[in-house]
C-alpha cells in the first residue's frame, strides 16, 4: 500500500500529454519583461535605469528586506524601459524591460555545466549564496529560500523533504526535470542537508511517475541518508502539509508550519536551482516550463528564461489553437488565469496551460443541495460550504472561527461541486477580510 | 363544577402575582443608570444607523455624543449640520459647522467608451472580482460595474445604469454616509461639497496610466495632459501620475478645465447650458435639455449621459475628420 | 481569437458530476422499482406516478412564476424526484385529488416555502405524505391487494400490509406463529408481492437501485446500511426475547419502507448531515425511532415519520458533528 495522506482529496483526470517530451530550450526572445515582485514580500528596489547595458546574471533589481530576493538580468541587452505592464497577478506591476543583445554571444551559448559533487561551501555562505543568487521556492508559492533555510537557533529539524509530487494535473516541468538532471538535483538535497544540519532526506514523487522513482532509487542507493517515497496519486498531495502528513505521518498543527514538527520541505525544482546556485555560482535566470493543452499541436516542456513573454512561448510550440478561450499561468487546479499574451513567465511559473472553448467556462452556480462532497473532499477538514456562506453573508468572524484561515486554496471544492457554486472564490475572499480584521486588531 | 372554575381563576392568579413580583425584583435588582440626554439626542439623530458618522449605530453615536467632553470632531453626516446644531443646543457644547458633501463617481467608462477586452467569470461582485484581476476593461483603476456600492447604500441613493453598466448616484437622495466610498475596491466614490445649486466640477477619472494607454483603454480616460492645469487661474488643479485633480476648495467653478479637457474626462453638473461650438454637438445638447426638464429628479444621471454623448459626438467628429 | 479571453478565479476544471446526473441517477435507480410496481398494480401505479410527477413539476412551476418570481427551475431534476417517491409512498387507487394535494404540500409547504432547492428541512416527499396520512388515514391505509396482470384497481380486494396484520394480530393478542400463518412469505415480500405502497413492493428492485446509486457515487453506505443493521439488531433483540410477541428482523426490514426508505429518502442529500459521523448518527437514529414506532407506536410503519423526525435534526448533527480539523490533534496534544 502506497503511502497517502488520509483525509480528503480528488482525482482529477492527469492529462499528463508532455511527460515523454524532454525539456528543449526555447529561443532566446528579443525582449524580455521582468517583473520586480516575482516571490512573497517586498518587491525588489530596481538598481538599473534606461538605457543602462546588462549582462547576463547581472542584479537589476536588489533584495528589497529580508524576505524579498534579488532579481537577475536573464539576458545581455539594453534596459529599454521600466514601466507598469499586467503581471500573473492580473494588475500592472513595475516591470523591467531589456532588449536582448542579438550580437553577445553570452545570450545563446549553451553552456554544460560538468556534475560537481563536491560540497565546499559550510553551511552559511550556502545559505547566502541561494540569497544572492535569488533562488525562491520553484514549486509555485516563490517563497525565498534563504528565509525558509534560516532556521531559527532551538528549532529541532530531523527531516528535509523534497517534494517531486506534482500533483496537478497536465504539468511535467517537475518530472522532467527528476528525469533529466537526477544526479544533480541528489546533490542539490545534500547541500541543502549540509546547510540545515539535517541528515535524513526523504523524496517524494507521486506513483504516476515510475521512471523518476525508479531513477531516484538507483542513484540514492549508496546514500544512507537519502531515501525515495512512493505516493498514491492524489490531489493536492503537493501541499506542504499534506506531503508532511503522507510521508512521515507528522501532522503540521493548525496555522503551523512543519517546522513545527521537524520537518523543512523543498521542491525539486528549487533544490536545482540551489545546486545550480551553490555548485556553478548561476543566478536564478531561467526555469522549466511545460506549455500545455490539450489541443496544441506541439505542447512540451521548456527551459524558459524568467522574463520571457508567454506569447513568444505560444509561438513556440505552434501558436494558439483555434478556439482559445482561456490561458493559465500555472496548474488548472491553482494556476492564475492570465488578461493577455504580453504577461511574462517569472519565477513561480510552471506551466503555461491553453483551454479551449468547451472546458473554459464556469458552469451556472445553481443551489446549494448540501451533498456534502466539499466537506468529504477538503485535505483541510474544513466545511466549504459553511464558509462560502458565512463569508457570503459577512459573517468573517463566524468564518475565522471556523477555521477558513487554515484553507491552502486547493480548489478541491469547487473543483468537485455538483451545483458548480464558486466556493474558493468566496472561501479567498473571506480569507483576505478576516487577514485585514486580523492585522487591525493587532 | 364551580370548584374548576376556582381552581384556575385562583391558579392564573398566583401565577400571575409571581411573575409580577419576580419581574419587579428583577427590573430594581438589575437597574443600569443611563443619561436621559442619551435618549434625547438618539430622539434627534436620524435614525438611519448608516455608520457614517463611525460609530456602529446611531445609539451608540448619541452615547458617544454624550460622553465626550469635546465633540467638534463627531459629525452626523445625514443629519447634517441642522442635526448637529439640536444636539448641540441639547448638550449645551460646541460644532463646527460643516459644508454638506455628496458622492460623485470618479468614472465614466461606460460600455460604449471602455471596451472589454476579457471576459470575468465568477462571482459577480466587485469586491471578488478585484482580487481575481484588473477587471475586464484594459483600465484597472475604473469602475468594475458589479454594483457592491449600489448594495450598501441604505438610502436607495444609487442604482445601476444598465445603459452604460456604471452606478448613478441619485443626489437628492444621498445623506454622504460614505457607505459606498468605504466599500468601492476602486476608490472611485469621493465625497465632494454639494455647493450651491449643487455645483460640483471634478475629474471623472483616475486613471494613472500613460495618455495613450489609457486612452486606448478609455475613449473619457484622463490623458494626462495637463491642459486643465495650465488653464486654471487658482491653482486647483494639481497632477499627479498622469491624473488631473481638483481641488474642491480652491475651485471657482468657472469651468474653463471643462472646456480644454481633450476627453472630456471633467464633468461639471448642474450648469446651465453654454453655447457649444459645433453644430452638431448643440442638436445633441439640446436633446440632453430637454431629457433634464423631463427628469428633474435625476439630474446627476442625465449629466452623465449627457457628457458621454459629447464624447461620443466628438468621436464620430474625429472619425469624420479622418 | 474571436470571443475575449475569460478570466476566473481557478480551479480551472470541474468534474462532470452536476447536480442534474445526481437527479437523474436517482432517476434511473427507481426505475426497477416502478417496474415491479407496474407489473403489481397495473395501470393505476402508473397514472399514481403520472399525476404525482405531473402535478409535482406543476406546482414547482407555477410556485416560481408567480408567487416567488425567481427562476424557474424545473428541469434539474428535484421536482421529479420528489414526485416519483411521493407517488411510491401512496397506496395504488388514491383518489387523483389526493395525489394534487399531497403533491401540492409536499412542494408548497415541504419545499418552496423554504426557500426552494436546498433550503428545505424536511424531505418533500415525505411531508406530502405524511400530510396525506394524518389527513385522510382511512384511504391512505386502504391497500388494493396485488392482482397479478391487473388493468383495473376498481374490483380488486383490498387488503393489509404485513406490518399492519402483524399490529393488529398483536393487539388481539394473537401469537406470531398466528399471524405468520397468513403473512406472505420472505421471498414473496423480496420480490414483491405484498401489500403497501406502490414503491415499496419489491425490495430486490429496490436494492438493484440502491446499488446502482452506490456504484455511481451518488449516495455512500453509510446511511443505508447502518439503518438496516440498526433495525436488524433492534428487532433482533426483541425477537429472541420473545419471538411470540415480535416480528423476526426480517420481516421488519423487507417489509414496509424500510429499504425505500434507507436508500432513497433517507440518503436525501439536501435534507442528510454532511459529515460521514454526523450520517451514521441519523441513520442510527432513523431506524431506533421507526422500531420504537412499529413496536410501540399506533401505527404499524413509522419509516417515514423517523425520518422527518431526524430531518428535524441534521441542522444539531451538522454543528456537532464537523469534521476533524486537519493540524487540530497536534494542537490538542502541545497543549
Amino acid at each position: 500500500m502506497l503511502k497517502t495522506f488520509p483525509k480528503g482529496g480528488i482525482h482529477p483526470p492527469e492529462n499528463k500529454i508532455t511527460s515523454s517530451k524532454e525539456i528543449k530550450r526555447m529561443t532566446v526572445p528579443k525582449v524580455v519583461t521582468v517583473p520586480i515582485a516575482q516571490h512573497i514580500g517586498i518587491p525588489a528596489e530596481i538598481v538599473v535605469d534606461r538605457k543602462d547595458k546588462v549582462e547576463i546574471g547581472q542584479v537589476i533589481a536588489k533584495s528589497g528586506g529580508f524576505v524579498s530576493s534579488n532579481i537577475h538580468s536573464p539576458v545581455a541587452g539594453t534596459v529599454t524601459k521600466i514601466d507598469q505592464i499586467i503581471d500573473t497577478s492580473g494588475y500592472k506591476k513595475q516591470c523591467i524591460v531589456i532588449r536582448t543583445d542579438a550580437k553577445n554571444e553570452t545570450n545563446f551559448e549553451e553552456k554544460e555545466y560538468p556534475l560537481i559533487t563536491e560540497i565546499q561551501l559550510e553551511p552559511k555562505e550556502i545559505v547566502q549564496r541561494i540569497s544572492d543568487y535569488g533562488v525562491v521556492g520553484l514549486g509555485g508559492a516563490t517563497f525565498p529560500s534563504h528565509v525558509k533555510l534560516n532556521v531559527k537557533e532551538g528549532v529541532e529539524l530531523d527531516y528535509l523533504l523534497i517534494n517531486g509530487v506534482e500533483c496537478e494535473p497536465y504539468l511535467t516541468a517537475d518530472h522532467r526535470l527528476m528525469l533529466e538532471k537526477t544526479a544533480e538535483i541528489i546533490v542539490g538535497i545534500k547541500i541543502l542537508m549540509k546547510a540545515l544540519h539535517i541528515s535524513k532526506a526523504v523524496i517524494g514523487i507521486e506513483n504516476n511517475k515510475k521512471d523518476a522513482i525508479k531513477q531516484f532509487k538507483e542513484l540514492t542507493k549508496e546514500e544512507s541518508g537519502i531515501q525515495v517515497a512512493a505516493l498514491q496519486v492524489k490531489y493536492p498531495q503537493g501541499g506542504e502539509k499534506q506531503l508532511v502528513r503522507a510521508i512521515l505521518g507528522r501532522e503540521v498543527p493548525k496555522n503551523g508550519l512543519p517546522l513545527d514538527v521537524g520537518v523543512i520541505v523543498n521542491n525539486v525544482g528549487t533544490v536545482f536551482a540551489v545546486y545550480e546556485a551553490v555548485q556553478h555560482n548561476k543566478p536564478l535566470m531561467e526555469r522549466v516550463v511545460t506549455v500545455t493543452g490539450k489541443k496544441m499541436e506541439n505542447p512540451s516542456n521548456f527551459w524558459v528564461k524568467i522574463g520571457t513573454p508567454i506569447k513568444d512561448l505560444i509561438a513556440e510550440v505552434g501558436g494558439l489553437p483555434e478556439g482559445t478561450r482561456k490561458l493559465v499561468n500555472g496548474g488548472p487546479m491553482m494556476g492564475k488565469a492570465i488578461k493577455n499574451t504580453d504577461v511574462p513567465v517569472t519565477k513561480g511559473t510552471s506551466g503555461i496551460l491553453v483551454i479551449s472553448e468547451e472546458e473554459a467556462s464556469r458552469g451556472k452556480a445553481e443551489n446549494c443541495i448540501r451533498c456534502g462532497e466539499c466537506v468529504t473532499v477538503c485535505p483541510m477538514g474544513l466545511e466549504p460550504h459553511l464558509l462560502m456562506n458565512l463569508s457570503e453573508k459577512g459573517m468573517y468572524e463566524k468564518a475565522a472561527a471556523e477555521d477558513i484561515m487554515t484553507c491552502i486554496e486547493c480548489g478541491s471544492c469547487s473543483y468537485v461541486c455538483p451545483s458548480h457554486r464558486p466556493l474558493l472564490d468566496y472561501i479567498r475572499f473571506g480569507k483576505s477580510i478576516v487577514k485585514k480584521l486580523e492585522t487591525s486588531k493587532n | 363544577m364551580t370548584d374548576s372554575v376556582l381552581y384556575s381563576v385562583l391558579l392564573l392568579a398566583s401565577l400571575g402575582i409571581i411573575a409580577a413580583v419576580v419581574l419587579y425584583v428583577v427590573s430594581k435588582k438589575f437597574y443600569v443608570y443611563e443619561n436621559p440626554l442619551i435618549a434625547d439626542v438618539d430622539e434627534i439623530l436620524p435614525g438611519a444607523n448608516c455608520a457614517g458618522c463611525g460609530s456602529p449605530g446611531c445609539k451608540s453615536f448619541a452615547e458617544k455624543l454624550v460622553g465626550s467632553e469635546d465633540i467638534s470632531d463627531l459629525f452626523c453626516p445625514v443629519g447634517g449640520n441642522d442635526v448637529m446644531k439640536e444636539v448641540a443646543a441639547i448638550l449645551g457644547k460646541e460644532v463646527v459647522e460643516r459644508d454638506p458633501t455628496v458622492a460623485v463617481l470618479r468614472c465614466q467608462g461606460g460600455c460604449d467608451v471602455r471596451p472589454k477586452t476579457t471576459e470575468y467569470q465568477g462571482p459577480r461582485t466587485c469586491a471578488i472580482s478585484a482580487m481575481v484581476y484588473s477587471g475586464e476593461t484594459d483600465c484597472q483603476y475604473g469602475c468594475l460595474g458589479d454594483g457592491d456600492c449600489v448594495k450598501v447604500c441604505k438610502f436607495d441613493a444609487m442604482y445601476m445604469d444598465e445603459a452604460t453598466g456604471l452606478p448613478v448616484i441619485i443626489t437628492d437622495k444621498c445623506t454622504s454616509c460614505g457607505a459606498c466610498v468605504e466599500e468601492c475596491p476602486r476608490d472611485i466614490i469621493e465625497m465632494r461639497p454639494r455647493n450651491k445649486r449643487d455645483l460640483k466640477i471634478f475629474v471623472g477619472c483616475l486613471n494613472e496610466d500613460k495618455g495613450g494607454i489609457a486612452k486606448k483603454a478609455c475613449d473619457v480616460a484622463c490623458i494626462g495632459c495637463s491642459k486643465c492645469e495650465d488653464v486654471c487661474t487658482k491653482g486647483a488643479i494639481t497632477m499627479e501620475n498622469n491624473l488631473a485633480y481638483i481641488d474642491a476648495d480652491l475651485c471657482t467653478l468657472c469651468r474653463k478645465c471643462v472646456e480644454v479637457c481633450p476627453t472630456h474626462s471633467i464633468i461639471a453638473t448642474n450648469f446651465p447650458e453654454k453655447k457649444p461650438k459645433k453644430v452638431v454637438v448643440k442638436k445633441i445638447i439640446e436633446k440632453a435639455v430637454e431629457k433634464v426638464e423631463a427628469e428633474k429628479t435625476e439630474v446627476e444621471k442625465v449629466a452623465v449621459v449627457k457628457e458621454a454623448t459629447v464624447a461620443k459626438v466628438k468621436q464620430e467628429n474625429t472619425k469624420t475628420d479622418a | 481569437m474571436s470571443q475575449p479571453i475569460i478570466i476566473s478565479a481557478s480551479p480551472h476544471v470541474h468534474s462532470a458530476k452536476t447536480s442534474k446526473k445526481v437527479m437523474y441517477d436517482v432517476v434511473i435507480a427507481l426505475i426497477p422499482a416502478f417496474l415491479v410496481s407496474l407489473y403489481v398494480f397495473g395501470i393505476s401505479a402508473l397514472i399514481l406516478t403520472a399525476v404525482a410527477v405531473a402535478s409535482c413539476l406543476l406546482f414547482e412551476y407555477l410556485i416560481q412564476k408567480y408567487l416567488l418570481k425567481s427562476e424557474i427551475t424545473i428541469g434539474d431534476g428535484s421536482a421529479l424526484i420528489t414526485g416519483i417517491l411521493l407517488a411510491f409512498n401512496l397506496p395504488a387507487g388514491l383518489p387523483i385529488w389526493m395525489i394534487l394535494v399531497g403533491s401540492l404540500v409536499a412542494i408548497g409547504i415541504g419545499k418552496m416555502s423554504f426557500g426552494g432547492l436546498g433550503f428545505n428541512i424536511f424531505n418533500p416527499a415525505l411531508v406530502g405524505r405524511v400530510f396525506l396520512l394524518v389527513s385522510f388515514p382511512v384511504q391512505m391505509t386502504m391497500w388494493p391487494t396485488a392482482v397479478e396482470n391487473n388493468t383495473s384497481i376498481a374490483d380488486a380486494v383490498t387488503g393489509a400490509t404485513p406490518l399492519g396484520m402483524i399490529k393488529e394480530g398483536l393487539m388481539f393478542g394473537d401469537t406470531m406463529t398466528n399471524i405468520s400463518a397468513n403473512l406472505p412469505s420472505n421471498m414473496e415480500m423480496f420480490l414483491g408481492i405484498s401489500g403497501g405502497s406502490i414503491g415499496e413492493m419489491s425490495a430486490l428492485a429496490l436494492l438493484l437501485g440502491g446499488i446502482y446509486l452506490l456504484a455511481r457515487k451518488v449516495i455512500t453506505w453509510h446511511i443505508p446500511v447502518t439503518i438496516l443493521v440498526t433495525m436488524a439488531v433492534m428487532t433482533g433483540v426483541f425477537w429472541v426475547i420473545d419471538p411470540e410477541s415480535y416480528a423476526s428482523p426480517l420481516i421488519h426490514i423487507l417489509s414496509g419502507g424500510a429499504i425505500l426508505g434507507a436508500f432513497y429518502m433517507a440518503t436525501d442529500m439536501v435534507t442528510s448531515p454532511m459529515t460521514r459521523k454526523g450520517m451514521l448518527i441519523f441513520a442510527v437514529g432513523i431506524a431506533v425511532i421507526t422500531v420504537v414506532i412499529r413496536l410501540f407506536g399506533a401505527y404499524p410503519e413509522g419509516v417515514s415519520f423517523a425520518i422527518l423526525i431526524m430531518n428535524a435534526f441534521v441542522p444539531l448533527i451538522n454543528t456537532y458533528f464537523k469534521p476533524r480539523r486537519f493540524g487540530s490533534k497536534i494542537k490538542s496534544k502541545i497543549v
